[in-house]
């Protein structure tokens, strides 16, 4: 056991060497960004000091070096907008967003797995119809529409929720609830598929030909062989739903690290960029790789 | 748990049917089958696979799925089976009838150990029974059925045991409320020859101790042979032959159970001869009004692809399903 | 990704990609649908009423024709230049379908090469292809998207560029894998037997198998990169103007939701069926393409 953490973490520290590699490499890509920081008018003294003081001014591989030894110390560098450390801005704006997809992740499994479950059990009834009709819908929404009309229901022409801002329970519900939308959809499929599986299963066969109510059967043998694929693919949903928050934060104003992210796009503010990306990128990360931990204890058959 | 033969036996089925698909062309995985079990017993159920030994026997405990069309009756300890309502079915299965199904690799449940597992089987058969008991019993069960070192086991997950030892698991989950039927789907098959033996004569054990009825599904015949008191061949679905193991050994009476007793590899001159029946199981949609076995058979005539074949007596306890043993009179 | 995440997501696809009986048979409305907007796509400027970036102030911010103050003139109102919807949704038609088709002809082609390599080669070649595929997967989609587009700046070409990019590793891992199948099946080592040389086999023996279920992963992976072109044109960082897609079309309108709801509700609704339309066209390829799957 200990042997496979020790490499799951390895896998996961290679890939967040990876991503500064990429995130390095895109950067210095678009060329010198001084003359798209400085105003017009800045002297040559002033762009060679703005080069120095970035380190612009070093070969790459140094540059790089530099980059990973300042990001291991949570560094990135000042924004170039708003002369603050990148890092704090950053730091800001990950918990909207967090407390914005946790909210949507609960708000997904508390209806997938009861409707995959239920749906599974009664394959081809009305239910299995509707939570057919109902992922293929959900995957096919697009998020930020689904946010907008949302708001158009719910906060314009019946006012009853706000359409933007963040700070009261009501603001979270139109939010999460257009995010959930994707997710849910996507548990309930894996969750009915899994379901159906399992109940054919040659032991659940040999359970209910000893007897076993089908209570107990779904309840804790087909629910807990199910479940484990699903909880390794919350780990993957979680990148989704990081992905969802970005755009539906947009919609709804959401003072999160999406709105964060795109402003300084749009600005060209790099080492906000790099340090959101970066900030994200390692939570999904790490989500996935606690998540692979914890199948890994839950399942017997992984090698101890 | 008297071990006499009753009067009345422990099984008891009439004009079983399964069938499934379109109504107007229906495929009978089981057609008409008659067959009595007493208290004591072990029977074996003989044949090729697809020749509804399973379906059969899965019939029996109310276990098809749904789109089976299940038609006769069957009647257990004298209670008709087919009248009971699910939660009094439930109350049987497993308690007083036991099946032990074909795989037992993947018959139990890889997430849960094997004493947790068991201990399920019996909470559920005996509700009232306290905690410490239970693990006792459960002990007491796996000794029973010769696994060694039973206090380690039970903490042991499937996927760390053998197949033999699970087969053994699985038959005292089944036997754990020593049920007046029970049936064992092909309880050698994944096993090795050592193994094989020794499952046998746990079954033989079984049957001593509480005077239960078991049946085999095999296509082996030497298991057969080595336990069973009597035969019962099927084909496509219906019973070609019934009777004594030693009998039919002896002189088979039914063209089908020749060739496949012909078909046990022979030592003839320090050479093994091998025959086998010529041509291949029919697809059962598409059987005639005749004997489903007539295009295979080396005694066939005109008549046999016409109509049914009919039940002829050839013993006291021995009947077989053909037209041309009456011709014999 | 771990074994264990491996597995289980090959298996989910394998799941998810499981169809129920009645998505079997040809869905018809979905194949109509299609068809619809690949012809809007190609003839989309003979066929629209009037210019994607046309004007007309007179008529700004008028609704769809059955409301009041709506007009036949503009079947699905206009936006708040006064350009007419119906036309910039077909005009959006064009550039979704490039942008998408792009992507996954591209992304498919790159990472289906790279996985056969990756595939039949193994040793060195193998390791970094696929490590690397296991890093790009590693992200969310839309992240990496938006890291590039803050490299590599907006516009249609860079953000087919993008979907490029994004894409490239599911085709990789899919191939790699079936590579892997396929080479251990007696075929392959009865050609190596005979003396075939290795490039030969991969081209004629290993890649026309491969070669299915890749066309089944891009026929399903459009409605996917629709919604991705969708919504970082909605973000501003997609699509730019004088470019019609439909997700600006939605950032456009949504500082006029309050009054003009139709700005919203027609891009979205065409996005939506469109993605379902493509979807079902793909899942019913799928049955046809790779059999296996719907067992």
């Amino acid at each position: 056991m200990s042997v496979f953490v020790l490499k799951r973490l390895g896998q996961a520290v290679v890939t967040l060497l990876l991503m500064t590699f990429m995130i390095f490499g895109l950067a210095r890509l678009t060329g010198d960004p001084t003359p798209l920081v400085l105003p017009a008018e800045a002297t040559e003294a002033d762009r060679n000091f703005f080069r120095e003081q970035y380190g612009l001014d070093r070969s790459l591989p140094e540059q790089y070096v530099i980059f990973l030894r300042n990001v291991t110390h949570g560094d990135f560098g000042i924004s170039f907008r708003y002369r603050k450390p990148a890092m704090e801005i950053v730091a800001t704006a990950m918990r909207p967003t967090l407390e914005l997809s946790a909210m949507a992740m609960v708000i997904s499994i508390l209806i997938g797995l009861p409707l995959g479950i239920l749906a599974a059990m009664y394959r081809g009834r009305w239910i299995d119809r509707l939570v057919d009709l109902y992922s293929n819908i959900g995957q096919a929404v697009p998020t930020f529409w689904l946010g907008l009309m949302l708001i158009i229901a719910f906060a314009i022409t019946w006012p009853i929720f706000p359409s933007t801002g963040y700070g009261s329970p009501m603001n979270f519900v139109l939010p999460s609830v257009t995010l959930a939308f994707f997710t849910s959809s996507s548990i309930t499929r894996l969750t009915r598929a899994n379901m159906e599986d399992v109940l054919r299963s040659d032991f659940v066969h040999m359970e209910r030909v000893l007897g076993l109510s089908q209570f107990r059967i779904v309840a804790k043998h087909a629910l807990r062989n199910a479940s484990l694929p699903i909880v390794t693919y919350l780990g993957l949903q979680f990148g989704l739903l990081l992905g969802g928050a970005i755009v539906t934060e947009r919609v709804f104003a959401w003072p999160g690290i999406g709105q964060t992210i795109v402003d300084a796009i749009l600005n060209r503010d790099y080492p906000i960029v790099q340090a959101a990306v970066l900030t994200t990128a390692l939570f999904f990360i790490l989500i996935n790789t606690v998540v692979d931990i914890l199948c890994a204890a839950l399942d017997p058959r992984v090698q101890r | 748990m008297s071990n006499s033969s009753d009067i009345e036996p422990v099984l008891k089925v009439r004009g079983l049917t399964v069938a499934y698909g379109p109504l107007e062309r229906p495929i009978r995985a089981v057609a008409d089958v008659d067959l009595t079990v007493k208290s004591g017993e072990i029977v074996g159920i003989a044949g090729e696979s697809g020749s509804g030994k399973t379906t059969l026997c899965t019939a029996l405990l109310r276990a098809l799925p749904v789109n089976a069309r299940v038609s006769g009756t069957v009647h257990f300890e004298g209670r008709p089976l087919f009248d009971m309502t699910e939660p009094e079915m439930r109350q049987l299965r497993g308690r007083k009838i036991a099946m032990i199904l074909q795989n037992p690799m993947t018959s139990l449940d890889p997430l849960f150990t094997i004493g947790n597992q068991i201990e399920e089987v019996l909470r559920t058969h005996h509700a009232k029974v306290p905690a410490r008991k239970l693990r006792d019993r459960t002990i007491e069960l796996l000794r029973r059925v010769h696994i060694t070192a039973p206090e380690s086991r039970v903490r042991q997950y499937p996927h760390e045991i053998s197949g033999g030892m699970k087969q053994r698991i699985l038959t005292a989950m089944a036997t754990s409320s020593s049920p007046s039927l029970l049936v064992a789907d092909e309880p050698t098959t994944a096993l090795d020859v050592t193994v094989q033996e020794e499952i046998l004569v746990l079954f033989q054990e079984i049957r001593e101790r509480s005077g239960s009825a078991i049946i085999i599904i095999t296509h082996d015949l030497g298991v057969i042979r080595r336990v069973c008191d009597r035969i019962v061949v099927m084909y496509a679905g219906r019973i070609v032959e019934e009777g004594p193991t030693e009998e039919i050994f002896a002189a088979p009476r039914h063209p089908y159970t020749r060739g496949l007793l012909n078909s046990l590899p022979v030592l003839k001159d320090d050479a093994i001869v091998l025959s086998s029946i010529p041509g291949q199981v029919p697809n059962l949609s598409d059987l005639g009004p005749g004997c489903a076995f007539a295009e295979r058979c080396s005694s066939v005539v005109q008549g046999c692809t016409e109509r049914m074949p009919p039940e002829v007596p050839v013993g006291p306890d021995h009947r077989a399903f053909c037209c041309r043993l009456l011709d014999r009179s | 990704m771990t074994a264990l995440s491996r597995a289980a997501s090959g298996r989910v696809a394998s799941l998810l990609m499981r169809s129920r009986p009645w998505l079997r048979n040809k869905p018809v409305m979905a194949l109509v649908f299609c068809s619809l907007l690949i012809i809007a796509a190609v003839f989309g400027d003979m066929i629209a009423p009037y210019g994607v970036t046309e004007p007309d102030f007179a008529a700004s911010l008028s609704p769809p024709f059955w409301m009041q103050d709506g007009s036949n003139a503009h079947l699905l109102g206009t936006d708040q230049l006064g350009r007419d919807v119906f036309s910039r949704l077909i005009g959006g038609a064009r550039i979704s379908l490039i942008t998408a088709t792009a992507a996954i002809f591209v992304a498919g082609t790159l990472g289906a090469l790279l996985g056969l390599i990756a595939g039949y080669f193994g040793s060195i070649p193998e390791a970094v292809i696929m490590r690397l595929a296991d890093a790009f997967l590693a992200l969310p989609f839309i992240l990496m998207a938006l890291a590039l587009v803050a490299a590599l700046g907006s516009g249609l070409g860079n953000i087919i560029l993008v979907m490029i990019f994004a894409n490239w590793a599911r085709y990789a891992r899919l191939v790699h894998s079936e590579v892997l199948s396929i080479k251990q099946r007696d075929f392959v080592t009865l050609a190596r037997i005979a003396g075939v040389s290795r490039m030969r086999i991969a081209v004629r023996h290993v890649f026309p198998n491969a070669i299915n279920s890749v066309a089944a992963l891009a026929a399903l992976d459009f409605g996917r990169a629709i919604i991705l072109e969708s919504s970082l044109s909605f973000l501003g960082l997609g699509i730019q103007p004088p470019d019609v897609s439909w997700g600006s079309m939605l950032a456009d309108g949504k500082s006029e939701m309050q009054f003009a709801w139709w700005l919203t509700v027609w891009p979205g609704l065409t996005i939506l069926a469109a993605v379902l339309s493509f979807n079902a066209v793909g899942e019913w390829l799928k049955g046809e393409l790779d059999p296996r799957s719907m067992l």
